[in-house]
C-alpha cells in the first residue's frame, strides 16, 4: 500500500492496514538504532519543529533523535521560551513555522484537539506528540510494535489498560490500535477516573483490577497523577496503590509470560511497584526504545519522499 | 406612507386568520387586514403564494453592545435580525457594564432607536455585575422598560438568592430567565459528557448539570408563584420536567434553540469550535425530546441565543475557544427544514412560537396583525432554497456550524413599524 497522510493525529481514523504499514516501516529504522554509526542522510535537508506546550522528556527527546539520525535539522520550541508567552495564538505559530519552512511540526499541547488545529492551518505535515486527554498515537504505536516484536502479533491478546483512563490519551489511543488490530481489551480504574459510554468503543471496562488482568497477555500500567486526587477523583495515592497498584502478587492473576508495560514516567511504588518495573516481563524499557523507531518510521513517511532507508 | 400586500396567505393565530388576504399599512400601523383591498397605496407588493405573517420575535439575543462592540453591535446585530425575518428582539444583559441599572437599560433603548433596524427589548440582570450576589433594582429597570430578568449564562448558584429574586420579580410581573446549569456539576465541560466527550477526550458536562436546575427552578416556581421562563432546554429529562411542571399547572415555560433540535453531538468529531455552544449539543436521545417537547406544546418557544463572536475567538483549541452560535440569520429556515418539512411541527405551529408566545412571556404588544399595532412582518417563502454563507451576514459573528447547509424556507421580506427593511434577503 502506499502511505498518504499528510497528518498523524490519531489512531481513531487510521486503518488497520496503515497500521501495520507503519509498524512494517519501523522495522528496518530499529535495526538502525542498534548499529554502532546510527546516523543515516535520508532527512537531509528537512526541517523538523518540535512544538511543546507541555513539559516532556522520553517523547521530545525522542523526536528529537529521529530526526538527528535521519539528518532532518531539529528545532526543539519549548513554549516557555517563545513568544507563546507574549499571547500569540497557537494559528499565528503554526503559520510562523510554515513561514520559517517547517516540513514537519511535531506538537505537544495540552488541549484536545489541537494539533487537528495546526494540521487544518498549515501544509506541513504534523505529528501529534500527545493531545491533552485525546490521543498520543504514536506511544501507541510504539507500543504494538513492542507488543508485536515480543509476542508475534497483537491479534487475539488480552491486553488490559488499568489506571487513569479518563484523562489518558495514551489508553485512548491504545484502545484504537489495539481493538483495531484484534486484542480484546480490558480497562480497569476507579469509577470516577473512567469515562463515560467505554463499552461503545468495543472494549471492557471495570473497576476490579485482578478481573481485568485476569489471563492477560498484557497489562499496559498508566501512570497516576497526583493532580487527580487533589480534584477528589480518589481519595489517596495509597489507597489507589492498594487497590490498583500493579504488583507481583497481583501479577499471578496474568498469565504466566505476561508483558508489562507502562508509558512512562513511572510513579515507582504507587501503580507500579519496583521489582515489577525492573522484572524480565517487563518491557518499559523495550517500549523507549521502540519509540525511536517508530517516530523514524513516521518522520520518514511524512517527509521522506520515498528514498532508501 | 402606505403599503398595500396583496394576495398573500396570511396567519395570524393572535386573532385567528388563516387565508388568503391582503394587508393595508398605514403609517407605520396595520390599517386592515381583509379580502381584496382596493386602496391607493405608495407601494404594492404582490406576494401571492407566501406567507405573511406578524413578525417574528427572538427573545433570546445577545447584541453585545456596550463593551463588545467588536463582537456585534446593536446596529449589526439588529441588521442581522431584519436580515433573518426577525423584527423583535430581546437582547441578554451580559454586556460590560452589565444591564443592571436604568442608564444601561436606556442606553440600549436609546441607541437601538437611533441605529436599530428592528425593535429591541433589554433584558434585566438579576444580581448587580451578574455576580449572584445583590439583586438589582429590579423595579426602576421595570420602569426603564426591561421585560424580564435573567443572569444569562451566570447561573444565580445560590438557591436563596434565586428565590429572593423571584419573589421579587413576581411584584412587577417579570418572568425569570433561567440559564439552568450547575456549575459544579458542569465543572468547566465544553461539550456533553458521554461517547462524544470519551472519544475526543474534551471535558464533558452532563445532562444533569441542566436538568438539576431545571427541577430547582420549577420548585422555586412553585412555591414564589414567579413566572419562570427555561432557556435553551437541551436534555429529555428537562424537557419531561417542564412537561410535569406544566401539568401541574406551574407558571413555567420553555424555549428550544435550532442548534439543539437540528444537531446532535456527533457533529463534533472535527473538533469545529462552530459547534461549541452552552447548554452543549446533545445525544440523539435529547434531540428526539426537544422535538417531542415542541410537537406537544412543552416548549412554547424558538429562539436563538445569538451569540456572535470574533474569528479570533472561535480559532483556537476547542478548550479556549468561547461558546455560542451566530443564530439570527438561519433561525427562520432551520425551524422550517428541520421542524415543518419534516413534520415535528405544522407551519402555523412553528409560527405561534416565535410570534404570539414569546411576546405573551415578555408581556409585549407584538406577535398580532390586529389593526392599529405597529405593522411588524415577516413575509416566508416556504420553498426557497438557498445555502447559508457567513460571509454573506449582515452579523458580525460569522460562527455558524451551518454554513454551507442548504436549507428549504426562507424569509423574503422583513417590515419593521411600516417599513420594508429586507427584501428578498437584502437588506434595503
Amino acid at each position: 500500500m502506499s502511505f498518504n497522510r499528510k497528518d498523524i493525529l490519531g489512531l481513531q481514523e487510521m486503518s488497520r492496514e496503515e497500521i501495520e504499514y507503519i509498524l512494517d516501516t519501523a522495522v528496518p529504522f530499529k535495526e538502525i538504532t542498534l548499529r554502532p554509526i546510527k546516523k543515516i542522510p535520508t532527512l537531509r535537508g528537512k526541517t523538523v519543529i518540535n512544538l511543546f506546550y507541555e513539559p516532556s522528556t522520553r517523547t521530545r527527546t525522542s523526536f528529537e533523535l529521529a530526526g538527528k539520525r535521519m539528518s532532518a535539522d531539529v528545532i526543539n520550541i519549548s513554549t516557555s521560551a517563545s513568544s507563546i508567552v507574549k499571547g500569540e495564538s497557537l494559528k499565528d505559530t503554526a503559520l510562523t513555522l510554515q513561514a520559517l519552512g517547517a516540513d514537519v511540526v511535531i506538537i505537544r499541547h495540552g488541549m484536545s484537539g489541537a494539533p487537528h488545529l495546526v494540521g487544518q492551518t498549515i501544509k506541513a505535515g504534523v505529528i501529534n506528540a500527545g493531545d491533552g486527554t485525546h490521543e498520543h498515537p504514536t506511544q501507541a504505536l510504539l507500543d504494538l510494535y513492542t507488543i508485536r516484536e515480543k509476542k508475534g502479533q497483537v491479534a487475539g491478546l488480552k491486553v488490559a489498560i488499568v489506571g487513569d483512563i479518563l484523562h489518558s490519551r495514551v489508553a485512548r489511543s491504545d484502545i484504537w490500535g489495539l481493538t483495531k488490530m484484534g486484542a480484546e481489551v480490558v480497562v480497569a480504574g476507579p469509577n470516577t477516573l473512567l469515562p463515560p459510554e467505554l463499552q461503545s468503543l468495543g472494549i471492557k471496562a471495570c473497576t476490579n483490577v485482578e478481573e481485568a488482568i485476569k489471563d492477560a497477555d498484557v497489562i499496559q500500567v498508566l501512570r497516576i497523577q497526583q493532580e487527580r486526587q487533589e480534584k477528589g477523583l480518589f481519595p489517596s495515592l495509597r489507597e489507589y496503590s492498594r487497590l490498583y497498584g500493579i504488583n507481583h502478587e497481583r501479577l499471578k492473576y496474568a498469565a504466566k509470560d505476561v508483558l508489562v508495560m507502562h508509558p512512562g514516567p513511572i510513579n515507582r511504588g504507587v501503580e507500579i511497584t519496583p521489582d515489577v518495573a525492573d522484572s524480565n516481563q517487563s518491557a518499559i524499557l523495550d517500549q523507549v526504545t521502540n519509540g525511536l523507531a517508530i517516530r523514524m518510521a513516521l518522520l520518514y513517511l511524512l517527509a521522506g519522499g520515498g528514498g532508501e532507508v | 406612507m402606505k403599503i398595500l400586500l396583496k394576495n398573500g396567505y396570511v396567519m395570524d393565530a393572535s386573532q385567528g386568520i388563516e387565508g388568503v388576504k391582503d394587508i393595508y399599512i398605514e403609517d407605520g400601523r396595520i390599517a386592515a387586514v381583509e379580502k381584496n383591498i382596493e386602496r391607493a397605496a405608495d407601494q404594492t407588493v404582490d406576494v401571492q403564494g407566501k406567507y405573511v405573517i406578524p413578525g417574528i420575535i427572538d427573545m433570546h439575543v445577545h447584541l453585545r453592545e456596550p463593551g463588545y462592540e467588536y463582537k456585534e453591535t446593536i446596529a449589526t446585530g439588529t441588521r442581522s435580525a431584519a436580515k433573518g425575518g426577525v423584527t423583535s428582539l430581546a437582547c441578554m444583559p451580559n454586556t460590560k457594564p452589565v444591564i443592571d441599572q436604568q442608564a444601561t437599560v436606556e442606553f440600549v433603548k436609546n441607541k437601538a432607536q437611533l441605529e436599530g433596524m428592528v425593535h429591541v427589548y433589554p433584558v434585566g440582570a438579576i444580581t448587580n455585575g451578574l455576580q449572584g450576589e445583590r439583586l438589582t433594582e429590579i423595579g426602576d429597570l421595570k420602569a426603564a422598560g426591561i421585560v424580564a430578568i435573567t443572569d444569562d449564562g451566570n447561573p444565580v448558584m445560590n438557591g436563596e438568592k434565586m428565590r429572593h429574586a423571584m419573589e421579587y420579580a413576581k411584584m412587577f410581573e417579570l418572568p425569570v430567565l433561567s440559564h439552568c446549569e450547575d456549575k459544579n456539576l458542569a465543572a468547566h465541560g465544553v461539550i456533553n459528557e458521554g461517547r462524544m466527550s470519551t472519544l475526543l477526550g474534551l471535558k464533558g458536562m452532563p445532562a444533569i448539570a441542566e436538568s438539576i436546575m431545571v427541577a430547582r427552578e420549577i420548585m422555586l416556581s412553585e412555591l414564589t408563584g414567579a413566572h419562570v421562563h427555561v432557556c435553551h432546554v437541551s436534555t429529555a429529562q428537562s424537557v419531561e420536567m417542564i412537561r410535569r411542571a406544566k401539568a401541574a399547572g406551574l407558571p413555567v415555560t420553555a424555549e428550544a434553540m435550532p442548534h439543539h433540535f437540528a444537531l446532535d453531538e456527533t457533529a463534533l468529531h472535527s473538533f469545529d469550535t462552530n459547534l461549541k455552544v452552552n447548554p452543549p449539543l446533545r445525544r440523539a436521545e435529547d434531540v428526539a425530546a426537544i422535538k417531542e417537547g415542541l410537537r406537544d406544546g412543552t416548549i412554547e418557544v424558538i429562539a436563538t441565543d445569538h451569540a456572535p463572536h470574533a474569528i479570533e475567538e472561535k480559532e483556537v483549541e476547542f478548550d479556549n475557544a468561547l461558546f455560542g452560535i451566530s443564530g439570527l440569520e438561519t433561525l427562520i429556515p432551520l425551524v422550517i427544514t428541520e421542524l415543518v418539512h419534516k413534520g415535528t411541527l405544522t407551519f402555523a405551529q412553528a409560527i405561534e412560537k416565535m410570534t404570539v408566545n414569546p411576546a405573551r412571556i415578555l408581556g409585549i404588544n407584538k406577535g398580532t396583525l390586529k389593526a392599529g399595532v405597529e405593522a411588524d412582518i415577516t413575509i416566508i417563502d416556504l420553498d426557497q432554497q438557498k445555502t447559508v454563507d457567513v460571509s454573506q451576514f449582515a452579523s458580525k459573528g460569522k460562527n455558524s456550524p451551518f454554513h454551507g447547509w442548504n436549507l428549504k424556507g426562507w424569509p423574503i421580506m422583513t417590515i419593521v413599524s411600516g417599513k420594508i427593511v429586507m427584501k428578498n434577503g437584502e437588506l434595503v
